[in-house]
């Protein structure tokens, strides 16, 4: 059987509760990690979490913008890795911390 | 279009020639539109409606550059355009402001002129907007410790009022048939009364900020007496007047179904600011303050005769905002010539200023008496025909509207008696050329229309029978 | 003939600072008496022409019109309005001569006659317009004239406060005359005359209560410019002005054209018999109460002003007897008279170097014959010796009310009996006794030239023989009742009478007459030789207001009726003033409007807290509002 039938196979619900699964672990990171590089991964794993689905129902609905999608999410989370990490350095030489409740200066 | 466009190259002009520009030069500037809004007369006349001379697609194909020209537009362009003349000659100090406060004064002039001129209501909210910028700017050259909060309250006060004219603006846009701000498009649109209430509300919100009608005045009394004496004099000579002329242009005809309903309120606002402004002006010591609150009971009058919806109401409330420009600017032309001389304006340090200057005296008095309103002096005949549309409207608001010629002759008598008569020590310097002209054109204004107040009133005749006649259908519609 | 004052006017106005004081002053006076000669002209052309014509109607342009509201800027020049017309032009060119010599040397002098020719301007148009509103636009237009005037030495301070407080006052009665112009547009939808009496002949308003407020509207306008209670105060304190000034508008003209108002409105008052009830009252309880406080008054023109309060007084008692052209009739003696009285002493003044204080004079009778002379004449005049103008004219007035109600004959009576007291006692301690001036040597006292004398003696002529304009019908069909024929015609078959109820003679017995006569002259001869007892054989002086006792004390004091209005009125209203301005508008209003703003900050340093700059709440907001927007959704 081809690669593309074990995809098949799979049931469309299988690669929800995955995806779930995946996006909660990123969620709860997010909130309740306090290192900027974690947080980064964790935003990372949220993105690819909603990836993973849209290719699934893309495969299952046969249509493949869904696909094309995920390239776009692709792009702008690699710019967001990027953006995000300078910044991350930059904050790191300042301040020699990357934990980000100390980084209160926009309060208002 | 040119008369938006060349006061406004003027004024860069100013800015560019800086410090060396010879105030004849700017005061010629401002005098050019006028001989263009001559030839509109000449060319449109005042007859057929609101003819558009410009049009161009702007946003949309439907959201256009569109101005317009008509006897009620006409008046408020020869208003503005003559007064604008008589500011920068008379009204601007030879002091480091000068260049700043000339070349606003004439980017207000270009702004002013769209406002009266916008036939679509974007357009007119713009210039409308336009004009706020150059007067918070002349009034922030204000000396005081309150300046900033001064013009902050007056800035915020007239902003808001003009938010929720936006407001109501967009929801008539939203509801054209071709998504169309023009006015024609504006009024076609068909309101429930409720709706209507609301537009209609928001649109008189931003008028009654402005005009001011009690209680929406308090930014009035502090911004006049502390701004520039430009400043002053464009806020009362012709900004007041943009409200009214929206009350007439804008809001009877694009809301007049909730018309109505507002109608009772502000017309006893209206009566109730007549005598109140009239009352507190009596015991003020500071000039300006007094004339403010003057101004405050005369617009209040003209505010009322425009909602008693009577053909005198709307033609004398047309008049008498000609005149009151008039009248306005030539007290606080006054008052700054004073303050200018003896650097006081306060009634009790004041005194015996007519002993050496005739002239001024002579100048300062029939502007007193065009004030006051009395006969061959163009103050009587508005304030009659408001009178008479306020008694028609209701004998006893009249009885207490027409307190005010009491009241007026109170205030304004005294001041000229505390300022000009008495033992006093102080003198007003000669007047110079250009004083003489500013005083000059108000004279020629106060005289002429005392004797032949008919030739403002056919002016904008067509206009407002135009106007009427849109009340009246809308309101014999609904009952 | 209306513009010509006009133009003395603005050349005098303009031109004057450069022209020699004599031009100007003669310039003023031409135009007037170019006025005058018109008017004669125009008034032969009107009864003396085949056929008589009831009016001359000239229209110049429309004034104003709106819609259904339309007047023009027009005059009709009728049989009233001629009267009124030769009286003002005519007194009004004597007074300016006068004023060229008691003016001479004023530097304000052009000035002083561009007012007074501004000023016949506007009387002419009051009394020559062809509707109420050119009648207003006059009315308005003295009342200024008469403040600029009043306060024409406006170094000093009281003097502007007169001219303020006349303004004032004169602008309450404006307000009512207003009122009553626009119920008169409202009920019968014209101001020109000729329309409106007509509409009111034929009845256009369905009840008399209308025509009764009309009525009352115009007489409260009338009370502001006429000088009646409640707003008389303000023509005593306006003897601030110069004494020619207070001669032509305070005496003879301007204080008439309320009676010209009424004259003028008489198809308005026919119908309202409640309206002249009201009228007559009036005029009867100012004439008397004018009449009491001139008794202590001591100062030359006070006295005069009380006296003219007092006799416009008498002139509204007629009006509300509904006897018109018996007011008319003491409008036109009156003005002889006072004129005289008051240019007699502004002479005195003049020759006494601006003294104005009787106590101070004594015995000028010897330094200023014709002044003397003049001046007793009008006294007689005024005082109703027989066979003087006054005397005919006040007893016609005395006439009509004992026809309409004895009581009001009565209290006239003894009205008319004071003025016989003030007066004399005015002119015997002025022009008798010894001099009593310290400050002053009696040897510098003068005569006046004969530019000031000419007048006086003209109008004391005038005073003499002015009666017979309207002498009674017991002195012969032929020669009397001149003006009551003026006034009644009927309008030679159009519709234009002057009086549309024409008036009957009174005709009293014989017996009644005397006895009324006899009345009248009886109380003349009791207050002359009271008066000259006390004053010139006894020698009193009379006492300073300070040292009045107990009535007299009330009386020199004016009742208080100033102070009264001052804690009544003027305090009130400045009250008012202050606690608008302090606390309503500052605490307020602005304060209300200050507190939305201050609320916006207040709300957004609250909010602000929120944004505590760590990206761990904000996330967790982010997931709130994602969680809620979810569930919003999906429930």
């Amino acid at each position: 059987m081809s690669l593309l039938n074990i995809f098949n196979q799979v049931e469309i619900s299988h690669y929800i509760y995955l995806s779930t699964v995946l996006f909660a672990i990123g969620l709860f990171g997010v909130l309740f990690r306090r290192n900027a590089i974690i947080l980064l991964m964790c935003i990372e794993l949220m993105l690819n979490a909603v990836n993973l689905l849209f290719t699934a129902f893309s495969t299952y609905m046969g249509d493949s913008d869904g696909q094309i999608f995920v390239f776009f999410i692709m792009v702008v989370a690699a710019a967001e890795a990027a953006v995000g990490l300078a910044i991350l350095v930059l904050v790191y030489r300042n301040t020699r911390k990357t934990d980000v409740s100390f980084l209160d200066q926009l309060k208002g | 279009m040119e008369v938006i466009i060349i006061p406004i190259i003027a004024s860069l002009v100013v800015i560019a020639m800086g410090k060396r520009i010879p105030m004849w030069l700017s005061a010629l500037f401002s005098l050019l539109p006028i001989l263009l809004v001559g030839k509109y007369f000449q060319q449109m006349g005042v007859e057929g409606g609101w003819k558009t001379i410009f049009d161009q697609p702007w946003i949309s194909d439907n959201i256009r550059f569109t101005v317009g020209f008509d006897g009620l537009t006409g008046i408020l362009l020869i208003l503005t355009n003559a007064l604008v003349p008589v500011i920068i000659l008379g009204g601007i100090r030879n002091d480091e402001n000068r260049v700043k406060i000339t070349a606003l004064t004439l980017f207000m002039q270009g702004a002013l002129n769209g406002v009266f001129m916008a036939q679509d209501g974007l357009m007119f909210y713009i210039f409308w907007e336009l004009a706020l910028i150059p007067i918070y700017f002349i009034t922030l050259t204000m000396s005081g410790v309150d300046a900033f909060k001064i013009t902050l309250r007056f800035f915020l006060y007239t902003f808001i009022g003009s938010l929720a004219m936006l407001a109501s603006l967009i929801y008539l846009f939203l509801h054209t048939a071709n998504y169309s701000f023009a006015f024609e498009s504006l009024r076609a649109v068909e309101l429930s009364h409720t709706e209507s209430l609301f537009v209609g509300g928001g649109i008189l919100l931003a008028f009654l900020v402005k005009i001011p009608v009690l209680p929406f005045h308090s930014w009035q009394a502090d911004t006049y007496t502390n701004t520039p004496a430009a400043g002053t004099m464009l806020l009362s000579g012709i900004m007041l007047k943009m409200g009214l002329y929206g009350l007439l242009r804008w809001f009877l005809p694009l809301a007049p179904e909730s018309i109505e309903f507002y109608q009772p309120w502000v017309i006893g606002l209206s009566v109730a600011g007549v005598l109140y402004g009239a009352l507190i002006a009596i015991r003020q010591k500071d000039m300006k303050r007094l004339v403010a609150f003057s101004s405050l009971s005369h617009v209040a009058l003209i505010a009322a005769g425009i909602f008693t919806l009577t053909d005198a109401g709307l033609e004398g409330s047309v008049l008498q905002m000609f005149v009151h420009g008039i009248n306005a600017v030539g007290l606080f032309l006054v008052i700054e010539i004073i303050e200018r001389s003896t650097g006081t304006r306060i009634l009790g340090e004041l005194g015996g200023l007519a002993k050496n200057n005739r002239l001024f005296m002579v100048f300062f008095m029939l502007i007193a008496l065009g004030t006051v309103a009395v006969p061959f002096t163009n103050g009587f005949p508005g304030e009659l025909l408001l009178l008479k549309s306020v008694y028609t409207y209701n004998h006893n608001l009249a009885l207490m509207a027409g307190l005010t010629i009491i009241f007026c002759a109170v205030y304004i008598f005294r001041m000229v008696q505390f300022s000009m008569f008495g033992e006093g020590t102080g003198t007003v310097a000669a007047l110079k050329w250009n004083e003489i002209l500013a005083f000059g054109i108000l004279i020629v204004g106060v005289i002429g229309i005392g004797f032949m107040p008919q030739l403002i009133i056919d002016i904008v005749h067509n206009s407002i029978v135009q106007i009427g006649q849109w009340v009246s259908e809308a309101r014999g519609v609904m009952s | 003939m209306i513009f010509l004052p006009l133009m003395g006017f603005v050349v005098n106005g303009i031109l004057g600072k450069w022209m020699p004081k004599s031009l100007s002053g003669w310039l003023g006076t031409a135009t007037v008496l170019g006025s005058f000669v018109l008017a004669v002209m125009n008034f032969m052309e009107l009864s003396g022409g085949t056929p008589e014509i009831a009016s001359i109607n000239t229209k110049l342009f429309t004034f104003l019109s709106v819609g259904d509201f339309h007047v023009d800027f027009a005059f009709q020049f009728d049989r009233l309005s001629a009267v009124m017309t030769l009286i003002i032009t005519g007194i009004g060119t004597l007074i300016h001569m006068y004023s060229i010599a008691y003016m001479h040397d004023d530097d304000g002098l052009y000035k002083f006659f561009a007012y007074l020719n501004l000023f016949i301007f506007n009387m002419l148009v009051l009394v020559l317009g062809s509707n109420y509103l050119m009648l207003f636009f006059g009315w308005e237009g003295v009342g200024l004239c008469s403040y600029l005037l009043i306060g024409f030495w406006y170094k000093n301070v009281d003097f502007g406060k007169a001219a303020r407080k006349a303004f004032v006052m004169n602008r309450i009665g404006d307000l009512g005359l207003l009122m009553g112009l626009f119920l008169i547009y409202d009920t019968y939808g014209s101001f020109e005359y000729q329309e409106v009496f007509r509409q009111v002949f034929i009845g256009t308003a369905d009840s008399t209560a209308v025509n009764t407020a009309i009525a009352l509207l115009l007489f409260i306008g009338a009370m502001g410019k006429s000088a009646q209670i409640p707003l008389y105060t303000w023509l005593p304190d306006a003897m601030a002005g110069p004494t020619p000034v207070s001669a032509l508008i305070h005496a003879a003209t301007m204080v008439t054209a309320g009676i010209y108002l009424v004259i003028r409105s008489e198809a308005i008052y026919a119908l309202s018999p409640f309206a002249r009830e009201i009228v007559m009252w009036i005029g009867l309880a100012t004439s008397i109460m004018a009449a009491l406080i001139g008794l202590k008054q001591n100062d030359i023109k006070k006295v005069l002003a009380y006296s003219t309060v007092s006799q416009l007084g008498l002139m509204f008692i007629a009006l509300g007897c509904g006897a018109y052209t018996a007011a008319l009739f003491h409008v036109i003696t009156h003005a002889f008279f006072k004129a005289l009285l008051f240019l007699g002493s502004g002479s005195v003044i003049h020759g006494m170097h601006h003294e104005q204080d009787i106590r101070e004079m004594g015995g000028l009778r010897k330094k200023m014959p014709i002044t003397y002379l003049t001046f007793l004449i009008g006294t007689l005049a005024i005082t109703g010796f027989p066979f003087l103008s006054g005397f005919f004219s006040k007893d016609e007035i005395l006439v009509s009310a004992f026809t309409h109600n004895p009581l009001v004959f009565g209290l006239a009576l003894i009205s008319a009996g004071i003025t016989g007291f003030y007066m004399f006692r005015m002119f015997f301690v002025t022009f008798h006794g010894t001099y009593r001036n310290h400050h002053h040597p009696f040897e510098k006292v003068h005569e006046s030239p004969l530019l000031m004398t000419l007048p006086l003696l003209v109008l004391a002529v005038l005073s003499v023989v002015g009666g017979a304009v309207n002498l009674p019908h017991y002195l012969g069909e032929g020669i009397s009742g001149g003006l009551h024929h003026l006034l009644s015609y009927d309008g030679g078959g159009k519709f234009s009478p002057i009086l549309m109820y024409p008036e009957h003679v009174i005709e009293l017995s014989h017996t009644a007459e005397i006895g009324l006569l006899a009345m009248a002259v009886s109380v003349f001869v009791i207050a002359f030789l009271y008066t000259r007892n006390k004053y010139v054989v006894k020698g009193a002086v009379p006492e300073a207001d300070a040292d009045q006792q107990g009535m007299g004390k009330v009386l020199s004091n004016k009742f208080y009726v100033d102070e009264a209005y001052d804690v009544a009125f003027v305090a009130p209203l400045e009250g008012a003033s202050d606690t608008l301005t302090h606390y309503v508008d500052e605490k307020a209003i602005k304060s209300a409007v200050d507190g939305v703003g201050k609320g916006g900050f207040g709300l957004s340093k609250m909010l602000s807290k929120i944004q505590n700059g760590n990206i761990e709440y904000y996330l967790v907001y982010m997931v709130i509002g994602i969680a809620l927007l979810l569930a919003f959704n999906l429930f």
